[in-house]
């Protein structure tokens, strides 16, 4: 007779289904690390899971930057995945991939180059690290300056709109730079070129225009600030140049609005910075920014790394980063062409005429953005008596549409807007839905008339806290308010 | 009759194949922007072709950063590739695992945390923001310390050794902090701690100590940086603090060495960063920050984002970025635990044991690297009359190696080496495999003895002027190089 016995196979756990296993009855480790390993399949698994409750980066109305891309671009990417961007003598093809990213956005921003002359620029993991690098050149050539004329140079400043992305605030106290700004007021959301061009001084590394203000969608006026500022220029003799922050606007401009002028064409214009992951439609982690010439680089700031004799200048602040973004921007780059930007940039901006003329049509709100500009859609309540923006933005979530609410920057902090981003991705279907489901969370809060102020009677005749959504999301209301009133930066979104 | 007739498919491409079509046949545009848009078939398969041509990752030698990860990862990885990372009240629960991760390697580190308490730190696209922030962090602190004492703040210092990874040298020179560098020397390539703390002055705002040269892997003696420091302190009263760029060694130290005080178990250290795409075993990407504690981080240089009123604190150069190695990165410490990163580098140690006494077995080569310390084999000739470590680091390519050659910073530019990192998918196989083409290397360059003297022997007495040969152009890089080191250029720009 043969007996046969089982092993206990509680300890081989390759057995169990993920499901199955000890390893989802037990917490992940949050604050140190464990001591033991456990299967990739379940890490996978548990990971997975917890980031289902992550939003759908597809359906973040807030958000600039790509979210979409073809598959065989995804190939691409994960393909370049373990290839570290920084080593140039091993991935020579690599980088000539970013230098051809350069010069075929130099050559789009018009700069004056010759037949044969290479671009001025390098790629980023984003404007943030493009405008410090642009920043950091202005900085560096006027302090030279300076010095060359015996003049004190430890303040410099920096004129740029209150609608600046937050990356403006970073560079000038990181780089300790004064940051003077021209304040909005309302109805009028960028930076007026006449109050930039008086706030300038001697002690001005540059000025700021935006094309593309993340508030509101639109370019500012940069042909006529350059024409100002040439006039001070003439009478001052400081030579104040200007920088274009071009995240946004810097692949949409020269495919749907060529007879604009904001670019190199623009002699003042020294330095551009533009976002890979925004229009470039790219995912995120790339920007790119482009220097008129040589001269607007101080060579000191360039490092020369050397690897068996080959040299190669790098001015970057990050070192060792992934390849995968350079080499999906060449793909798109190569893959549509002029054409194929202009088609695409033409598609957003019929499908945010769609969402505006649908949002008109319900009667209930002021249009806050342009026609032309980036392809968005600020909008906000005629009537603030009853609900605001804020609660909107929340009923909105149960959609599964994020769509955030803002205020205004001063001296416009009593406005607050809702703000629509068109990507590539946002079809006119995608419109459509979300002017009928604005629709019905409009009718949904016309049943709530003033369920805060209510709220707040009773709480006030019986004494209790409430704790509803609705009480919450005024608290919010008036710490977002108090932040607004006490000038903090309130515009963190890319 | 039917008349049938064919209609001209010749605008049809998609019927063609990629390699059929014309889109082979036409050059890749370099410098302007296409008029026309091509198949996306197309538009990959010409890229992808192209990059044949770069090196493999997995044979670059040269780096430290990971070139593999599990696939399960990699799936992680692409599903998340279009989150942004910075939208954290989009994204909570990746906002979340990057706070993890920083909790998590706060205590690896040995921060002296509560147990209720959460850690400062924050994730970076690599050690060169890390360091820009901790510096920052620094010259901070130290500009309010003088301020506050009615002292003159615009000369601060930073005390290193010669041997700093070049990102120091970008910190150094962006953010006009001067740099004052402890020269090495022949037989010790870090930074001696007697010389580094009598460099100290009223203006230093920190002493950077690295755990884990790149040049030949050693830990520098942190314990006796900061014992030092300590007596030094206490006379001055300067309370001049310690960095320790542990981009390689943060995520060896604690696994194989842990005995080693080198963390935040040392009093002066206030800052530590480390590169998580280093021995945190992630793609390219990702490096971490931790501060002792808040007192370390001044709140002036925080920026508060403020989202549909939910008040996120972010400190970081960049801004938007993707989050598939934030995550990448939390697998790893969940998936492998303390005890798979410490089977990984005991792995690594073994395996880079087994190519140094391959390497000693030929007789031919010194090693500079030491056993302890990052798993990498550092070694150099032992006959420079005839031949050079970059003439076996070029012939090293034919075989698929790629094997740098450096010459060492001031002061002991004269010695050349080799350098072989040892990463997690470096396994023995491959090792032994190094060592027999290393030894083919040699027997090849034994037969071709000091041809480049013969060279330009050969030319003078004909008065011509050869074509260029291989190793002619290579005796030109070799002089070029040496006269860069002379100049004292960064040399060394491996991360």
């Amino acid at each position: 007779m043969v007996l046969s016995r089982t092993i206990g196979s509680d300890s081989d756990d390759s057995v169990h289904s993920t499901f199955a296993s000890r390893y989802v009855r037990t917490c992940l480790p949050r604050f140190r690390l464990a001591e033991n390993s456990i299967p990739k399949e379940a890490a996978y698994q548990i990971i997975n899971d917890e980031l289902m409750l992550d939003g759908n980066p597809r359906l973040n109305l807030a958000s600039f930057v790509t979210t979409w891309m073809e598959p065989e671009c995804d190939k691409l990417m994960l393909a370049a995945i373990n290839k570290n961007y920084v080593d140039m003598d091993e991935y020579p093809v690599t980088t000539e991939l970013q230098n051809r990213c350069v010069n075929i956005i130099a050559h789009l921003f018009n700069a004056p180059l010759g037949e044969s002359e290479t671009a001025v620029g390098v790629g980023t993991v984003g404007s943030s690290e493009a405008i410090m690098l642009a920043g950091l050149a202005f900085k560096r050539k006027w302090q030279n300056k300076m010095k060359a004329l015996g003049k004190p140079w430890d303040k410099p400043n920096i004129v740029t709109g209150a609608n600046v992305q937050v990356c403006w605030e970073k560079f000038a106290r990181y780089f300790e730079v004064e940051l003077k700004e021209v304040k909005l007021s309302e109805g009028y959301y960028v930076m007026d070129p006449e109050k930039a061009v008086e706030m300038v001084d001697e002690n001005t590394i540059c000025v700021a225009a935006i094309l593309g203000s993340t508030l509101n969608g639109e370019f500012e006026d940069v042909k006529r600030l350059n024409d100002l500022l040439v006039d001070k220029n003439a009478q001052t003799g400081w030579d104040t140049p200007i920088h274009v922050d071009a995240a946004s606007g810097g692949f949409i401009a020269p495919f749907i609005y060529p007879e604009l002028e904001w670019d190199f064409r623009l002699p003042l214009v020294k330095s551009i910075n533009v976002s890979g992951h925004k229009y470039g439609l790219v995912y995120a982690g790339i920007g790119w920014v482009i220097w008129r010439n040589k001269e607007d680089l101080p060579d000191e700031l360039i490092f020369h790394i050397n690897y068996l004799g080959a040299d190669q200048p790098t001015f970057t602040l990050n070192f060792s980063k992934g390849s995968s973004q350079i080499i999906a921007q060449y793909y798109q780059l190569i893959r549509l062409g002029f054409e194929g930007y202009k088609n695409i940039m033409e598609n957003c901006r019929d499908n945010a005429l769609v969402l505006k003329e649908g949002l008109e049509k319900t009667g209930r709100f002021n249009i806050v953005s342009k026609d032309t500009g980036v392809p968005l859609v600020a909008f906000s309540l005629k009537d603030h008596s009853q609900h605001n923006e804020f609660e909107i933005s929340d009923m909105l979530r149960r959609f599964g549409w994020i769509v955030p609410a803002y205020t205004m920057p001063p001296n416009a902090q009593h406005i607050t807007v809702l703000r629509v981003v068109i990507r590539e991705d946002f079809s006119r279907t995608l419109a459509d839905r979300l002017v009928s489901d604005i629709v019905k969370v409009l009718q949904e809060l016309d049943t709530l008339p003033a369920k805060v102020t209510a709220k707040i009677e009773i709480s006030e005749e019986k004494g209790i806290e409430y704790k509803t959504e609705l009480e919450v999301q005024r608290k919010y209301t008036d710490a977002w308010k108090r932040f607004v009133a006490n000038k903090r930066k309130i515009n963190g979104v890319c």
